[in-house]
């Protein structure tokens, strides 16, 4: 596979004005995903996940503050292009994205076989007929019957319609397919069902993914690498198994020992605290507040640490340990 | 059957006793017209005991939450019988449903709609009281305070000014649990309390019903389509499949030995954190639950069952069997 | 209530609050001010007309138009004979008395009428008197004599054979340079009406008030009955904002209660409403009231009565129910109803509370349309039949054909009074939108 990556994420930072103030919903982000990767970025709610995804696709609100850092998509600087390029040569046709809850925002009045057409002859400009074809054959990937096509979205159950709202984003080929929460309102069989659907699209169709959720279990169906974010930072990236096995943040730690095992009798450990918030977060490291193991570097903020093949961590904790600090990539 | 007649036998009378119960809803077209009965619960017998944690797990639409809701006297059963404390619900009337309603606290799934917006804390908890006749301002005024301090959100005159839009997910489901013990009940229902919450503050809203069940030794019925939170908060587990109990043992029996297919296909979905996921298919056993509307006869999972029997599964309904002690399943291949 | 202190913070920052608000405070205060100086019975009194009025013009503009253009128009000028040299002497069986009542006249328009009101006391017959009329250069015009009962009212404007003697109105002609060419131009300086009376009875005495109306009238003019609009003016702004007030609670709080009470029984309770409602939105209101207002009574409460009675099943009760609807089904109502809250507790207490943020902004903004709705009736005709309005007002400028005959100010005040009140709740209660609406509580 190749090295060089997909999608380069250099220092991404997203800040809203709100009325209390600035609010740091994505600060300083930095992360690639290498074509056929799936990256899983977790968090809290309020994380900044979100609006993470949001700004690499360019779906922003109107109060940003500042919206700046580096997106390399292959060899096209994302951040130089001009909205009217973005949405003609990036948005949907090269980066698709699943919305939160895009399954309850179907159109109500449309057939989901036109909404699903829809993409293709808005962002790509095809003929009716040659969508149409294209749109059964993502049906079929999704494992939504063809005569569904001519149906309504309320006509649909959950799981359908979740695998509609996937096909829409599929439809186009794109090389990266932004998932936010994809399966957090559905039953865990059709979760399982799911995540079956996007592992055999990622094996067959070699396409990279970027699924945003809060739920680890759901995160471990599909991740190849991890990125925790915390506050508006990513804590720690890694590779899935050393995020998994032997994760290197506390937080990660933490996290990973608050999750309730359905096989294991360990019981599950709460986080105490409480995450800051994005509006003037504490200075220094965002998590020392709720960290045991808080010393006094804590105070001063840490950079991206590298601890080992693509693992980056920022916590002072590890500044001894795997090489030079500062945000440097593999 | 006979395991449930030994069992209360030994202890004493369960809190809530629950036989054949069916909570059918009408679907009428054009406010009049009957076109049939949308079947939520429909025909499930369990005991409760004091002091008990239990799960019901099911995926959406099996007929939990309306199961819930019926326990609450908030749906009228169509049929069936549910009993409290030796009374029969639906003849309760006035002071004794009023009893029984203070006797049964309700902690629902979203937190921030479980809370009037336009009322502060202090208003939230005081209105259960209101509602039963605590008229003394001090006398609530305490049992609030005790209230929030068994929340773990007192003591402090700070949360009981806030409204609930002020508060965190968390502190507004303390908010909504301490509602529910305002009236110290003998019974919490807890409609799927941690699903809308992130996964730090689950364990900590967990941990808080399992101490404040134990304390009180309050029987506790959690509603829940995750299994893997179950195990360490419930004693006993009820798997539900459109509108029925399919099976029901002790949680470690249940995880361990699951014998119905369908709760077989539950754990099969359900995965552990483990990098190695990835890399697996899942088997998930195709289609959809049932309409509720129309259910399919006979066993209601046989048409997604890999063990389906044609001409028995198909055609009638199975009963309760006991493949294992203290372990039921309703499902044809465990008939002896 | 820390939130509506919020909400209210933060309407300080819309200027359109800030001016409604001041132009609703101005209103109140008015009204305060109305309500305190002239009482309710006294401004029924003076609204029935009569006596009271008779030393004011009929149809004077108000005086400050008048200078504001330019104008010198007199005013109204009263010379009462206490204030006079009277001088009496006294004869068998009764007294003669001389009353000069003389005053200056800089105004250079005439006036619009004279009148000689006279009040004799202990007179054993009707006394006599005889006028007469010295104009600035010193001449004598008679007006002549009679007899005079013991509350009279000598109308020199209305002297025939005067102004028969003149060629003109006696009001213009008794002030008219004697200059004979063209256009009558007044005479500036000190006139003087001399009264020679004889009065039969010992301790007889005479009082006597000359009237000599003017063409303009205090702050907002005269109307055809002498009344001063002012109090009409005034008494109109806390008639209207009490109708308004209380025909929008009226409503709004009916029509929520009922919509709520829909919403939370259903089924046939709920069709019941909406079928009541549908059959009255096609029921047109003003004719209701127009029959109401011809066969019954124009009473301004039983009005009221009947507008609320009309809005109750109003187009109000859909918008409500759409909004309630979901609230219906909302997490915290269910829980209200788990620990045993009743039916009227979680429609009063739980249900309407949730959307009352949204609901005060139409509520403020349905008062006006109230205040209009009065005064449409009171311009059709239909007004309360003592009570002084702004639409009584346009009313009576209308059958007087106020318009074409040229006294607008009988009509630009009451309508602008009108206009600011509907401008001042407009304008507050869309700031008020603006605050309550678009968060409806989140975050």
């Amino acid at each position: 596979m190749a090295a060089r990556p997909l999608l380069r994420v250099e220092d991404l930072q997203l800040h809203y004005r709100t009325r209390r103030g600035i609010a740091r919903a994505v600060d300083g982000v930095s992360f690639d995903i290498r074509a056929n990767e799936a990256l899983v970025v977790l968090g809290e709610s309020g994380c900044g996940k979100s609006s993470l995804a949001k700004a690499l696709l360019r779906i922003l609100p109107r109060n940003v503050h500042s919206f700046r850092g580096q997106v390399m998509l292959g060899d096209t600087d994302v951040m130089a292009l001009g909205d009217e390029a973005f949405r003609r040569d990036v948005q949907w046709t090269r980066v698709a994205m699943v919305m939160q809850a895009a399954m309850n925002a179907l159109n109500p009045v449309v057939r989901v076989g036109e909404q699903v057409a829809e993409p293709l002859r808005v962002h790509a400009g095809w003929s009716r007929e040659r969508a149409r074809e294209r749109v059964v054959r993502t049906f079929e990937q999704v494992g939504v019957a063809t005569d569904f096509l001519q149906r309504y979205p309320f006509e649909l159950s959950g799981g359908m319609r979740q695998r509609v709202v996937l096909a829409m984003a599929l439809v186009t080929e794109p090389e990266l397919v932004i998932l936010d929460e994809p399966t957090s309102a559905l039953d865990v069989l059709t979760q399982a069902s799911i995540m079956n659907v996007l592992k055999r699209i990622k094996r067959e169709q070699g396409t990279s993914f970027m699924l945003i959720t809060h739920d680890v279990a759901t995160s471990s169906e599909i991740a190849d690498r991890v990125a925790l974010m915390y506050a508006g930072q990513m804590v720690e990236v890694a590779d899935a198994d050393a995020f998994f096995h032997e994760p290197a943040h506390p937080y990660s730690q933490m996290l990973m020992a608050s999750v309730p095992r359905l096989r294991q009798q360990t019981e599950p450990a709460p986080i105490p605290g409480q995450p800051p918030e994005l509006i003037e977060p504490p200075a220094g490291c965002r998590f020392a507040d709720r960290c045991p193991r808080r010393f006094d570097r804590c105070a001063r903020e840490p950079e991206p640490l590298r601890v080992g093949e693509r693992h980056h961590v920022r916590c002072w904790l590890h500044a001894g340990s795997g090489g030079a600090g500062g945000g440097g990539r593999a | 059957m006979s395991t449930e007649r030994a069992a209360s036998a030994e202890s004493t009378s369960p809190l809530v006793s629950v036989r054949d119960l069916r909570t059918w809803f009408e679907l009428r077209q054009w406010g009049f017209l009957r076109v049939g009965s949308v079947r939520a619960v429909d025909g499930v017998s369990f005991d409760l005991g004091r002091g008990e944690s239990v799960a019901f797990v099911g995926e959406s639409g099996c007929g939990k939450s309306s199961l819930a809701r019926t326990l609450l006297g908030l749906h009228r059963p169509t049929g069936g019988e549910v009993s409290f404390d030796g009374y029969r619900v639906q003849d309760l009337a006035g002071r004794d449903l009023q009893w029984y309603r203070a006797s049964v606290g309700y902690v629902q799934q979203d937190p921030y709609g479980a809370l009037p917006p336009f009322m502060d804390v202090r208003r939230i908890l005081a209105e259960p009281l209101v509602v039963h006749g605590v008229t003394d301002r001090a006398e609530r005024e305490r049992r609030i305070r005790r209230a929030l301090e068994e929340v773990r959100l007192g003591p402090g005159d700070a949360i009981l000014d806030q409204f609930p839009h002020m508060l965190s997910g968390g502190q507004q489901q303390r908010v909504v649990i301490a509602r529910a013990l305002v009236l110290e009940p003998a019974m919490i229902i807890a409609d799927e309390p941690v699903s809308m919450l992130d996964a730090s503050v689950r364990v900590e809203i967990l941990n808080l019903l399992r101490r404040i069940q134990s304390e009180r030794s309050l029987t506790l019925a959690f509603i829940t389509h995750d299994l893997s939170t179950v195990r360490h908060y419930a004693d006993r587990i009820f798997v539900m499949y459109a509108g029925r109990i399919v099976e029901q043992a002790q949680v470690d029996e249940l995880l361990e030995h699951p014998q119905h297919p369908y709760t077989q296909a539950l754990l099969a979905a359900i995965a552990d954190v483990d990098a190695a996921n990835a890399r697996r298919v899942r088997d998930v056993p195709a289609g959809e639950p049932p309409s509720l509307l129309h259910p399919p006869p006979g066993c209601r999972f046989h048409p997604r069952c890999p063990h389906a029997m044609a001409g028995t599964c198909d055609v009638r309904d199975p009963g309760m069997f006991e493949p294992r002690r203290d372990h039921l399943s309703a499902c044809w291949l465990h008939e002896r | 209530m820390r939130r509506w202190l919020e909400g209210l913070r933060e309407l300080r920052r819309y200027p359109s609050a800030i001016g409604g608000l001041a132009l609703i405070v101005f209103l109140i205060a008015v009204s305060v001010y109305t309500v305190i100086a002239i009482p309710y019975s006294q401004a029924l009194e003076l609204w029935r007309g009569g006596e009271a009025w008779r030393m004011h013009p009929v149809n004077a503009g108000p005086v400050w138009v008048d200078r504001l253009l330019g104008g010198d128009k007199p005013d109204t000028t009263v010379v009462r004979s206490e204030d006079a040299e009277t001088r009496s002497a006294a004869f068998d069986g009764g007294r003669q008395v001389r009353i000069p009542l003389s005053f200056d006249y800089p105004h250079d328009d005439f006036p619009s009428e004279i009148n000689l009101f006279l009040e004799t006391r202990d007179t054993e017959r009707e006394a006599f008197v005889r006028l007469r009329w010295q104009t600035p250069d010193g001449d004598i015009i008679p007006l002549g004599g009679r007899r005079v009962a013991r509350e009279d009212r000598i109308s020199i404007s209305q002297n025939q054979t005067l102004e028969g003697r003149l060629g003109m109105p006696p009001h213009v002609g008794l002030f008219a340079r004697s200059t004979d060419a063209g256009q009558p131009v007044p005479d500036n300086g000190r006139y003087r009406l001399i009264i020679d009376a004889i009065l039969f009875g010992e301790d007889a005495s005479l009082e006597a008030d000359l009237v000599v109306y003017g063409r303009v009238h205090g702050i907002a003019g005269t109307d055809h009955q002498r009344r001063d609009l002012m109090v009409a003016l005034l008494w109109g702004t806390p008639v209207a904002l009490a109708f308004g007030l209380l025909a929008a609670v009226g409503t709004t709080v009916t029509t929520l209660v009922i919509a709520a009470t829909g919403v939370w029984f259903g089924g046939l309770v709920d069709a019941t409403i909406q079928r009541l409602t549908e059959v009255n939105i096609i029921l047109p209101v003003l004719p209701v009231l127009v029959m109401v207002g011809t066969l019954y009574s124009t009473n301004i409460w039983l009005m009221l009565g009947v507008v609320i009675a009309l809005g109750i099943f109003s187009a109000g009760i859909k918008m409500y129910r759409a909004m309630l609807l979901p609230i219906r089904q909302a997490p915290y109502i269910e829980a209200a109803r788990a620990y045993g809250a009743g039916n009227a507790r979680i429609i009063l207490r739980y249900m309407i509370p949730r959307i009352l943020p949204v609901l005060i902004p139409t509520f403020v903004t349905l008062i006006p349309t109230y205040v209009f709705l009065e005064a449409s009736l009171a311009v059709l005709g239909l007004g309360d039949p003592v009570l002084p309005t702004w639409g009584k007002v346009l009313n009576d400028a209308q059958t007087q054909s106020a318009l074409y005959n040229g006294f607008y100010y009988w009509v630009i005040a009451p309508a602008l009074l009108l206009m600011l009140t509907g401008l001042g709740f407009a304008m507050f209660g869309f700031a008020l939108d603006r605050v309550f609406n678009p968060r409806l509580r989140t975050q």
